[in-house]
Formats: structure tokens, C-alpha cells, sequence
């Protein structure tokens, strides 16, 4: 996927302008910015729930408006910020909505897509969920349901908005390293945002960074994320320390050595 | 009845013992499902046939239950001779015409199950009902008007339909942002609901001032039409026609409809043209009401409950709750109906005042159960 002098604007703010940009299989991009950047946005724009103001975004050389949209929901995968469950559908219900694309003229659900559904629940650790009712999950289990659905989407490209939300310290770790592997032997390609500066570093090929006013920076993640470009992007100054061969970065306490 | 099922579709021990099976477990987790591609369809194909059964045991209650009660031999004779002609007996005359009221009702309350499925999918709001929109206050509009201005039977049916119809279509217009899919984030179509919400309290206003202007003749015709009353319908083809169109739309769009009820807007990245589905859904569920409440009045409840009661007791798939909510609608309100007639028999109750004296306390009672699982 790629954007041609992608142009993003909120009322009469400018988020993004000029943003030529690329994503390819196997790489794994994070997207990093304040509140109200626009980094939500500009993944639903790369979705294509979301017109863009300039510039057009296409996928495998072809504009996103020319793609039929079942063919679209092949090529990849789109995990929303929050949701709202007005009914009680089951667990494998909402997993198995995401072999909508697939379905040809059946009618039912064949026992492949059961076998997928359950195949990314037992990769999320949700599969003893499968029969629970939606809207009496955890927001933490909810999320993982969810991204179970985007897997069994199984499409090249992965949009996820925030996917280690709500998720416990030892889920947030395997579910990255799960996208991880996704990248890197399945030669997916993963588009996520995410706050946490170091649970990205963990499993990012790329870094994606909004400064809010127009302005952005891209580009592996050795030459990106360094202490002055995130301090510039976030807003407040960023340390980097290194701990055996692991990068760690936390914020600058400004309160003392005035 | 249906009602006392499990609040989810849990299957008879088909999932297996492996569910709680630590999670390290391979992947061999899968193939331990006994085919359940099959279970889906098996389960929804038994419980249409038990609704399908139920549905034709309530005409034939309708058929011998009234002022003058037919025997079981009786009845048979009598369906024979209308299959054969003209009724010449008592039996077959009174069996004519309680068959043609059953038939009214069923159709009426199949639609308004139907029309209530529909509205509560696109609002994504099982709260929501036929009515919510405004659109049976525009039929009312329309046959209270007729009632006061005109006296011919067929005027108030046209102008209630004309009245519905042109309630939906301000909503279209007002609402096109929200049908129109892609842009509200929610996709729960708020523009759409308060837009609805504003027309149906101005209709009520409108209704209100005709009341109380119109001349006591006619009040008492106006309020039983309010309340919702089958005595006075017809057997006619078109209802059902708007029905059968209404549900072969939504049996086939049932999948779509399942993905779009889950991720409202979302649903467009899997493939959904949420736009066209919610227009579609928007324009049946409408018909659907108008022409409902241009036959029998405005029935409450049907559409709110009866769907309510399915989703509880069989779950939320569309492609089982259109079908069933339609069959077990259309039941009800054959069942309401003959109870309105047969209680204080020979004199008639309006059956939307039945249909809420069974829908509340039944209502009221699942709510309750619901909290306290």
C-alpha cells in the first residue's frame, strides 16, 4: 500500500499534508503521535472509511475507490478503536463475521471457517470464550476477540488502531510478539498505532511519526525513533537507555533541577 | 413457550469438553467440533418447523373459538365445503369469516415483527420498535384525518398508507447523512432517530388536535382506530405481497445484516455496502409499517416485543431471528385476536389492547430474568 501526497484535515486543522508514503509485506509499522494528531484518522483513511482531502491512497498500484469493496475486505483488515456491542451475539459469531468476504453464495458458515474462527481464538487465548455472550466479556477479552476477527480476515495488510488497549501486561507482550511473527514469516504488513513507546519498539520494523501540524516523519526504526525526533513529536522531552541489548525509552522528569 | 429457552443459543452438547482444555494445548482444538456448519442450519430449520406448526394451530383455534364455539368434526366438514365453494352451512359461513380475520392478523403481526427486526438492526437498538420513527404517527395523521373529513372506508386505509409514506420520505431526506453510511462514526444513526423521534411527537400533536375537534360520532371509530382493531379488515393480497418482498430481501441480505448489526460502520471494511443495506432496510421496515398500520391501526407492541422475545430466546443471527420473529409475530397476534374477540363475547376488544395486556407483563418478566442471570 502506498499514498500520494496524502492530504488530512479536522474541521480546518491540519493533521497531515504532503504524505507520500509505503508500506510493504513484512514490514511492521507503528504509528506514534499526541492526542488529536491524527493518527486515527489516517488509519481509517488508509481503511478507506475516510475521504481523504488531497492525494488519493492505493493498494497494489489500484485507488482504493476503484476496488470493489468484497475484494477490498481481502486485502486487508481494519481493527476500529473502540466498539459498542448492542446485541448479544457469541464470541464465534463476531469472529466468524470477519469470513464475510469469503462467502461466496453460501448461505451458512462451513465447518473452514469454524475451524479458522477457532484457530485465531486459541491464538488470542480466548477460545474458552467462543459461546460467551459479547457484551459480558472484559474490555481487555473483548479486545482480543477482536483481534482475533481481523486475523481470521486473513488478509495481507493489518490496520490496527491502538490493538494493546485494555490488554494486561502479559497479553500486551504476546500479542505483540504474535504480530511480530505475523510480519515476519507470514510476510504480513502491520499498520498500528500504539502510545506505548516501548511496546512498539518491540516489535516495529518502522515508525510512523505525526507531529499534529502537517508535518511527519517515517522511516526505520533505528533512524526515527531517537530521544530529539520523539521529544519534538510527543511534546515532552523522551530518554533513551539502553538495558542489555533492549532500547528503553521514558519520559524526562522535569519537576526537580530547576 | 418460546420464551422459556436459554437466553443464548448454547448448543445441545455440541461444544465440546476441550472449551476449558488449557490453552497450551496443539491445535488438534478444532477438529474435536462435530461439524457445526450443519448444526447451524439444522437448529434454525427445527425451530421455523415448531413456529410453522404453532402458526397453523392458532388458525385453526381462530377458526373454532368465538361467540358461537365449532366443534373439531364440525370445523373439518366445514373446511371442506369452503374448499369445495360457496359456504351453505352456518359452519362454513362462520369459519369464512374467522379465517379471514386470522389470516388479517397474521399477516399484520408477521409484518410488525418483520418491520420491528429491521428498524432495531438498522438502529442497531433493540429498544427500537416499528413505531419509533415516526412513521405509523404519519398513517395516523393520515386516517384520523380521513375519518374526520371523509366517511369512506377505503379513504382512511389510502390516506393512512399516504400518510406513513410521506413520514418516511421527510425522514430520507432529513436523515440521508446517516443512511447514507460512511461518515458517522457511532453507526447507530443518531440524525436518523432524533429526526424520527421530532416527527412522531409532531404527529402526536396533530392527532391530539383532531381528537379533540372532531365531532363525538366519529370519536369513538377514531380512538379504536388509534388503538389498533382488526374487525374491520379486509382479506386483501397486497399486505401480504409487501411482506413476502419485504422478507425475501432481508433473508438475503440476513449475513450482511449480522456483520453490519456488530460493526455499524466498520462493517464496510468487511465488504458491506453499508450505505445500500441501511437504505434497503430503511425503505422495507417503513412499507412494512405502513402497510400494517394502514390495515389494522397502529397495534402496539408486536414489533417491539416479539422480536425481543426471539432475539432472548434464540439468539441474535438474522438469518434465524428475520424468519422466526415473522412466524412467531404473525402467531401472536392470531392469538391476541382471538382472545379480543372470544372474552366478552359476543362484544369485541380492540386486540392492540390485548396484544399489550399479554406483551407487557411477558416483557417485564424477561427483563427481569435477564438481570438476574
Amino acid at each position: 500500500m502506498k499514498t500520494l501526497d496524502l492530504q488530512l484535515r479536522i474541521g480546518d486543522r491540519l493533521l497531515l499534508a504532503g504524505f507520500d508514503w509505503q508500506v510493504q509485506a513484512g514490514q511492521c509499522w507503528c504509528v506514534i503521535g499526541r492526542n488529536g494528531a491524527g493518527k486515527s484518522t489516517l488509519l481509517r483513511t488508509l481503511a478507506g472509511l475516510h475521504q481523504p482531502d488531497g492525494g488519493k491512497v492505493l493498494l497494489h498500484e489500484r485507488a482504493l475507490s476503484d476496488w470493489p469493496l468484497q475484494a477490498l475486505a481481502r486485502a486487508r483488515a481494519f481493527l476500529p478503536q473502540g466498539r459498542s456491542d448492542a446485541f448479544g451475539y457469541r464470541v464465534v459469531d463476531t469472529v466468524l463475521a470477519a469470513r464475510h468476504p469469503y462467502r461466496d453464495a453460501r448461505y451458512w458458515e462451513s465447518d473452514a471457517d469454524y475451524q479458522a474462527a477457532y484457530a485465531a481464538l486459541e491464538a488470542l487465548d480466548v477460545r474458552g470464550l467462543a459461546e460467551r455472550d459479547v457484551r459480558t466479556l472484559s474490555g481487555g477479552e473483548r479486545q482480543r476477540v477482536a483481534i482475533a476477527a481481523v486475523l481470521t480476515q486473513e488478509t495481507a495488510l493489518l490496520l490496527l488502531d491502538e490493538p494493546a488497549n485494555a490488554l494486561d501486561l502479559a497479553h500486551q507482550v504476546s500479542v505483540m510478539a504474535l504480530l511480530a511473527r505475523l510480519c515476519r514469516q507470514a510476510g504480513k504488513a502491520v499498520v498500528m498505532v500504539s502510545h506505548d513507546l516501548n511496546l512498539a519498539h518491540s516489535v516495529a520494523t518502522h515508525a510512523l511519526l505525526l507531529m499534529g501540524d502537517g508535518q511527519w516523519q517515517a522511516g526505520p526504526v533505528a533512524e526515527v525513533m531517537t530521544a530529539p525526533i520523539l521529544g519534538r513529536c510527543l511534546g515532552h522531552p523522551i530518554e533513551v537507555v539502553q538495558h542489555g541489548n533492549r532500547t528503553i525509552y521514558i519520559p524526562t522528569e522535569e519537576v526537580h533541577n530547576n | 413457550m418460546k420464551t422459556s429457552s436459554l437466553p443464548l443459543p448454547i448448543d445441545d452438547g455440541a461444544v465440546p469438553a476441550a472449551t476449558h482444555a488449557p490453552t497450551g494445548m496443539p491445535s488438534a482444538v478444532p477438529t474435536t467440533v462435530d461439524a457445526p456448519f450443519a448444526r447451524g442450519r439444522r437448529r434454525a430449520w427445527s425451530i421455523l418447523a415448531v413456529l410453522m406448526a404453532l402458526a397453523l394451530g392458532g388458525m385453526l383455534l381462530a377458526g373454532a373459538v368465538g361467540s358461537v364455539a365449532l366443534s373439531i368434526p364440525d370445523l373439518l366438514h366445514a373446511a371442506g365445503d369452503l374448499l369445495h365453494g360457496t359456504p351453505s352451512t352456518l359452519a362454513a359461513t362462520l369459519l369464512d369469516l374467522r379465517l379471514g380475520r386470522a389470516l388479517s392478523a397474521f399477516v399484520t403481526g408477521a409484518t410488525l415483527a418483520l418491520a420491528g427486526v429491521m428498524m432495531q438492526a438498522l438502529l442497531r437498538n433493540p429498544l427500537a420498535d416499528p413505531y419509533v420513527l415516526g412513521v405509523s404517527g404519519g398513517a395516523a395523521v393520515g386516517a384520523l384525518a380521513a375519518m374526520l373529513f371523509f366517511s369512506a372506508a377505503w379513504a382512511v386505509d389510502v390516506a393512512a398508507f399516504a400518510g406513513a409514506i410521506a413520514v418516511a420520505c421527510l425522514l430520507f431526506l432529513f436523515a440521508y447523512r446517516d443512511l447514507r453510511g460512511g461518515i458517522a462514526a457511532e453507526g447507530n444513526a443518531p440524525l436518523l432517530l432524533l429526526t424520527g423521534v421530532i416527527i412522531a411527537s409532531g404527529c402526536g400533536a396533530l392527532v391530539t388536535l383532531m381528537l379533540s375537534i372532531a365531532p363525538d360520532s366519529r370519536l369513538r371509530g377514531m380512538v379504536f382506530w388509534l388503538i389498533g382493531d382488526l374487525s374491520g379488515t379486509q382479506v386483501r393480497l397486497l399486505p401480504w405481497l409487501v411482506l413476502g418482498g419485504a422478507l425475501v430481501f432481508a433473508m438475503r441480505a440476513a449475513r450482511a445484516i449480522n456483520v453490519m448489526a456488530q460493526h455499524a460502520d466498520a462493517a464496510a471494511t468487511l465488504g458491506i455496502p453499508v450505505g445500500a443495506l441501511r437504505q434497503g432496510l430503511f425503505l422495507c421496515a417503513a412499507l412494512l409499517t405502513a402497510s400494517a398500520v394502514s390495515s389494522a391501526g397502529s397495534i402496539g407492541f408486536v414489533g417491539l416485543i416479539v422480536p425481543h422475545a426471539c432475539r432472548f430466546a434464540w439468539g441474535p443471527d438474522h438469518r434465524l431471528l428475520l424468519p422466526a420473529a415473522t412466524l412467531a409475530g404473525g402467531t401472536f397476534l392470531v392469538f391476541a385476536d382471538t382472545l379480543a374477540r372470544s372474552i366478552v363475547a359476543p362484544q369485541q376488544l380492540p386486540v392492540g389492547v390485548i396484544s399489550a395486556m399479554i406483551g407487557v407483563p411477558v416483557f417485564l418478566l424477561q427483563l427481569h430474568q435477564l438481570h438476574k442471570k
